[in-house]
């Protein structure tokens, strides 16, 4: 992505179209005028937001958009997009069944659903459908609990037997000895995103709303006056702030440090491959139910997919080799057919783990400072709620009704909101 | 990533199983903040980015529990301890 350092001012928009792709068609590509500003930094913002990955721009975009609050920064420490924004496997869906997640994940969907008109950037939103494989009866059972669950929440979901699943997937290792495929659970308004254009689409909308995003400025500490966060100090220089919201994902603990605060999170790193580019074989994103693997195709050919997170703390944005193992056994295990192709890329991406598998979008005990993490690895299809909910805390220091659950102090009070057990293992759990 | 094992020597990271921060102490039970106390030690971590000493289980060798010191930044690996003599 390039982008001109033109200071300050709100930077002039192109507005996408079919007339502004013929236009530049006659006129050699040569005015498309850069996507948003690099800005540079300014003494004084009514509220920094730290991290410019898909949550911080999506949340500047929802200040400026839904609050009209727009001397906003958004501090990014490298390049916009060079952390998990723009490593995950880019599956959205909204198949929760936790009364805490529910609303919350389905509201993603539904922004989802119209971002790119309100974004006018094309973010490759394609609702293929998600399938999760279930192999057993008891799997089954819980699959059409959970489809009932969101069904009740007026959400899309199919329970599908062996034949149906067959259709849709033929490759699928129906007659394996161990796992064969039963059936699935399928939400069709599930499916994936282009992810880096996701980035790229809230920074141009945000900037051009005159939020300023600025890269290469790591926070690394706070300016803190009586007991309230005054503004940050950062690499290129101090930045005062009304408000202070951190979005940094797998550095969150890293960073809240910087404030003394302890949190319930551990950082992990989560590894994704992509193979080399094929036909048009996978029609939609499948999950298999006997082992942590998933996988979907993208639109340049290459099977993407992961499994589950190495399992010991880690900032390194790299895995080891006992994890890729699994992941392809696993694969190999759901869908035979992987094995004649070769693994083109691997690369990891550090998670914020909550110790009960659920995120937290609240205030901290420090007066000015506010806090959006514990994404563990779902992160992306959150991206859209995310922002939104996030920026009404900013914006009103309240929490909005979809995203009330999320609150720091649960794992006190006991109101943990356990999805699937999947924290990374407090150790009474 | 490979661990030395005070009693099998380097071994691959597959024979272990990881535990998390060895530093947490388990608070008394009978405290006045008990309650406090222990929702801290069961939830919250230092997580830092660099030097962390950790609890992994030699589960596929001696079956020893050990503390490791690892950079969480580069998986670089330092000492490497039996837990039982790690008691504070
Ligand atoms: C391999 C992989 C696969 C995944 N697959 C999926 C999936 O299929 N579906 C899904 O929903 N989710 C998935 N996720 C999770 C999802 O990507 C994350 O939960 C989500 O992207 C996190 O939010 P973010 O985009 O804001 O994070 P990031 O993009 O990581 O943004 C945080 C930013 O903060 C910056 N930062 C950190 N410290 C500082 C500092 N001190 N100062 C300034 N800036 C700082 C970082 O550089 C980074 O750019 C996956 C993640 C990975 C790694
Ligand atoms: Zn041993």
């Amino acid at each position: 992505m390039l982008a001109l350092a033109s200071g300050n001012a709100a930077g002039s928009r192109m507005r996408y179209s079919l007339f502004s792709l013929l236009r530049e068609a006659l006129n050699g590509q040569a005015g498309w005028p850069a996507a948003w500003r690099d800005a540079l930094p300014r003494a004084h913002y009514d509220i920094v937001v730290i991290g410019g990955g898909g949550h911080g721009l999506s949340t500047a975009f929802y200040l400026a958009q839904e609050h009209g609050i727009t001397n906003v920064a958004v501090l990014e420490k490298g390049w916009l997009g060079s952390g998990n924004i723009g490593r995950n496997t880019t599956i959205i869906r909204s198949n929760y069944g936790e009364p805490g997640n529910t609303p919350f994940y389905e509201h993603s969907m539904q922004l989802w659903e119209g971002l790119e008109q309100a974004l006018n950037y094309n973010a490759m939103v394609s609702q293929r459908g998600v399938l999760n494989l279930y192999h057993t009866d008891g799997q089954r059972d819980a699959y059409a609990r959970r489809g009932n669950a969101m069904r009740l929440h007026g959400i899309d979901a199919e329970l599908l037997d062996r034949a149906r699943v067959q259709e849709l997937c033929p490759f699928l290792a129906f007659e394996d000895a161990r796992f064969p495929v039963a059936g699935g659970l399928l939400q069709r308004r599930g499916g994936t995103a282009r992810h880096d254009a996701v980035a790229w689409g809230y920074a141009r909308a945000a900037s051009t709303l005159g939020v300023d995003i600025i890269q290469n400025c790591e926070v690394t500490g706070f300016d803190i006056v009586q007991g309230r966060v005054r503004g940050v100090q950062t690499t290129r220089g101090p930045i005062a702030a009304g408000k202070v919201g951190m979005a940094v994902a797998g550095n969150t603990s890293h960073v809240a440090a910087m404030a003394d605060l302890r949190l319930p999170i551990e950082s992990h790193v989560l590894q994704a491959f992509v193979s080399e580019g094929i036909k048009p074989v996978i029609p939609n994103v499948v999950t298999f139910g006997a082992g942590h693997f998933y996988i979907s195709q993208s639109d340049k050919g290459g099977l993407v997919f992961g499994g589950d997170i190495d399992g010991y703390n880690s900032y390194a944005q790299r895995g080891n080799l006992p994890t890729v193992e699994d992941v392809c056994e696993s694969g190999m295990a759901m869908m035979p057919m992987l094995g004649r192709l070769r693994i083109l890329r691997s690369w990891g991406g550090i998670m914020d783990m909550s110790m009960d598998g659920s995120p937290i979008i609240d205030r901290t005990p420090l007066e000015g400072l506010y806090l959006n993490a514990g994404w563990c690895y779902g992160g992306f299809k959150a991206t859209p709620a995310s922002g939104w909910c996030f920026a009404h805390l900013l914006a009103t220091d309240r929490s909005h009704p979809v995203a009330s659950a999320y609150r720091l102090d649960r794992f006190a009070t006991g109101l943990v909101i356990d999805e699937k057990g999947a924290g990374a293992q407090p150790n009474l759990h | 990533m490979r661990l030395t094992c005070p009693f099998c020597g380097p071994r691959d990271l597959r024979e272990f199983t990881y535990r998390g921060d060895a530093t947490l102490r388990r608070p008394d039970p009978d405290a006045a903040n008990a309650a406090s106390a222990f929702a801290d030690y069961v939830y919250l971590r230092a997580n830092p980015r660099g030097p962390h000493r950790e609890h992994w289980y030699h589960a596929a060798g001696c079956r020893a529990w050990l503390v490791v010191e690892r950079d969480t930044a580069t998986h670089a690996i330092g000492r490497v301890a039996l837990a039982r003599n790690d008691q504070p």
